[in-house]
């Protein structure tokens, strides 16, 4: 009896202790929130990235893109921004528990994100429904603007960088037959293998066989050594960098030496520093070119350089891009409330040049850019010529 | 070509079959699924890494301190997770909720420690190519291969002749009667469990350095085959570790070469439960242990 009574109380004590601690927290983000809205002139902004997880270097890049763009607005002063970063950790329901807090607790303006396109096609309709603009800075599957009116991307839809990687490889390999890998339980991957396959067929290359993995697989020896009797002239490969680079370096062991054209997910450094030696010849298409002769590049490349110490890649080059779009829109709308006018004002975007080039908003609020197809050369991407 | 396929299905199976001797030994003297089996794995895996690329040590000193690493934690979640709960005489599937527990800790701390980026070891370990008769095979997968199948034979010799394998048998038989007989279970249990997390360590280089592959979460799709393996193979039986981990693995070699690549995981499951269907003890399995305590 007396163990027992002791017990219950010590289940009572605990219960109040917990109840403080919650409504102390709850009463202390209250004032938190009071204090960022008191101030009337920050604009909030709530990001989803892929922080943490396999997928990592993509969500990484575009939080140090999105970060620089947002000093180098924040010093102009026009317009002042506030990033509220959340991580989906790559999977579709934390990306909806992320949206909903931004949108609700935070109260932002507007959402840049999430990462992969499976994850947008989960919240872009709730974000819709509730009238907040939001833009994939990293998104390239079909059908993504069609979500709705509040949905944009400024990203290269891989059905325009896909097809432009083949044709080139085509030309300057004199491709015959290739096969095409892809993991199929990815949405950027399956939508990459589709584009693959039509383009292929439209210009007449055969396609000998279609392999598939799944993401996080390690290893890819049986498909690989499938591949290698039946000799193809190039392997197409549409997956996320971590696999890629696995098939890359599997493949180069088993001697298969021929180039190997990838989707968006080839698009990373890690790739070259995974895959080593192996990620010779192979091949992507991307709005992103470190080595063009351009000004703004070149002080985005510097800048990015001294403040992160490293080089950076196509996805901190489109979040550069996304926030630097995103801030032009808000001063034209004078509002850091506003959401309606904010997309109003954003599919209007037409004459920005940035990191990435020249840019504008089609009417269906997808980019229209010019792409450079790229191959590694030596560990380091070269222009295909 | 089937016989290049199949040695790909004897590599991959033997890293399983690694993989699954540590579960079946603890589960063998616990009668305790460990979970956090594949974490210790994982951790192994990063250690043998930071040793071989940070303190610049050889790959076999890494593979040692790795093998030292995973027993400290196998010691440590011993004394933490597992002892507390057998002194209380729980239920039997705390000492599981308690596993995953730590596995879902390590994942964490993994995480923290070494960041989300999977990392690899430098190629030079891997790079070393032995072609025979056209067939290809890695030096790393010669060694797992060895490996595995030597310490099969040596985990065998030392629980069926050694003095300290026999209390090991006669723990795993029955504790209480056990200790009766003067065998220090404590110390058994504990040496059992850090054996055990010392193999899944050693695993981790050994994996890591076969696919090149080492990021936080690489413990929980590895621990899961290494599961379906010790089912197959029979509870606690170190031979059907060793036989389960390699038919599992060309199984799942051979559903990519001769059938379609997606359904990979389906058919080498589905095999899974055709032979359990046939034997449910699994290959090696005896029918008495099945009652346990």
């Amino acid at each position: 009896m007396v163990t027992r009574s002791i017990k219950k109380k010590g289940i009572v004590s605990l219960f109040l202790m917990v109840l403080t601690v919650m409504v102390l927290g709850c009463s202390s983000e209250k004032s938190g929130n009071k204090g960022a809205a008191s101030d009337g002139s920050t604009a909030k902004i709530g990001v989803v990235s892929y922080l943490t997880g396999a997928g990592a270097a993509y969500g990484e890049s575009i939080r140090q893109g999105l970060e620089l763009a947002s000093d180098e607005v924040n010093a102009k002063g026009k317009v002042k921004l506030e990033l509220i970063f959340e991580d989906s950790k790559g999977e579709k329901n934390e990306a909806i528990n992320a949206v909903n807090k931004l949108i609700h607790k935070d109260n932002v303006l507007s959402l840049i994100g999430p990462t992969l396109s499976g994850e947008m096609f989960a919240v872009g309709p709730i974000v819709n429904q509730e009238g907040v603009p939001i833009m994939g800075t990293s998104l390239t599957v079909e059908g993504i603007t069609e979500i709705g009116d509040y949905v944009f991307r400024n990203s290269l839809p891989d059905s325009a960088a896909i097809p432009q990687s083949v044709k080139k490889a085509k030309e300057k390999f004199n491709l015959k037959k290739v096969a095409i890998m892809y993991s199929d339980n990815n949405d950027l991957a399956v939508s990459g293998f589709k584009i693959f396959e039509k383009t292929l067929k439209e210009i007449g290359v055969e396609v000998i066989a279609v392999e598939t993995f799944a993401d996080k697989n390690t290893d890819f020896s049986a498909q690989l050594t499938k591949i290698a009797t039946l000799n193809p002239d190039a392997i197409m490969v549409a997956g996320l960098y971590q696999e890629a680079a696995l098939i890359l370096k599997k493949a180069r062991e088993i001697g298969i030496t021929v180039p190997v054209v990838g989707n968006n997910g080839f698009n990373s450094p890690q790739l070259i520093k995974s895959a080593g030696n192996a990620a010779d010849g192979a091949i992507v298409a991307s709005p992103w070119f470190p080595g063009k002769d351009d000004a703004k590049v070149k002080s985005f490349i510097a800048a990015y350089k001294a403040k992160y110490k490293k080089e950076p890649d196509q996805f901190a080059a489109q979040a550069y891009d996304a926030l630097q779009i995103m801030a032009i829109a808000i001063e034209k709308t004078g509002s850091v409330t506003d959401r309606q006018k904010l997309r109003d004002t954003l599919a209007t975007v037409k004459d920005y040049s940035g990191v990435t080039g020249k840019f504008a908003f089609d009417e269906k609020r997808n980019p229209s850019m010019d792409v450079t197809v790229l191959v590694v050369k030596d560990g380091q991407f070269t222009e295909l010529k | 070509m089937f016989l290049q396929q199949l040695i790909n299905g004897i590599t991959l199976g033997s890293t399983y079959a690694l993989i699954a001797l540590g579960y079946t030994l603890i589960f063998g003297v616990l009668n305790i699924v460990n979970m956090a089996h594949g974490e210790i794995f994982m951790f192994g895996a990063f250690i043998g890494l930071i040793l071989a690329t940070k303190f610049n040590m050889s790959i076999f000193s890494a593979l040692l301190g790795a093998m030292v690493a995973g027993a400290v934690l196998g010691y440590l979640m011993e004394r933490l997770a597992l002892r507390p709960l057998r002194r209380r005489k729980v239920s039997e599937l705390a000492p599981l909720i308690s596993t995953i527990g730590v596995s879902i800790f390590l994942e964490s701390l993994a995480l923290r420690l070494f960041g989300p980026q999977a990392q690899s070891f430098p190629s030079i370990y891997a790079a070393q190519l032995f072609e025979v008769g056209g067939l290809k095979i890695s030096a790393v997968q010669i060694i797992i291969l060895a490996i595995s199948f030597g310490l099969m034979v040596a985990l065998r010799f030392w629980l069926a002749k050694t003095r300290l394998g026999k209390s090991i048998r006669a723990t795993a038989e029955n504790i209480e009667t056990a200790n009766l007989l003067g065998v220090d279970t404590q110390k058994v249990i504990v040496l059992t469990v850090m054996l055990a997390s010392a193999l899944g360590g050693g695993a981790g280089v050994l994996v890591g350095l076969a696919f090149n592959a080492i990021e936080p979460t690489m413990g929980i799709t590895m621990g899961f085959k290494g599961l379906a393996v010790l089912i197959l193979g029979g509870l606690g039986n170190i031979t059907g570790a060793m036989v389960g981990g390699l038919l599992l693995g060309i199984a799942e070699i051979f559903s990519v070469a001769y059938g379609v690549s997606s359904y990979r995981d389906a058919v080498a499951f589905g095999f899974i439960i055709l032979l359990l269907f046939l034997r449910p003890q699994g290959i090696f399995g005896s029918k008495e242990q099945q009652g346990g305590r």
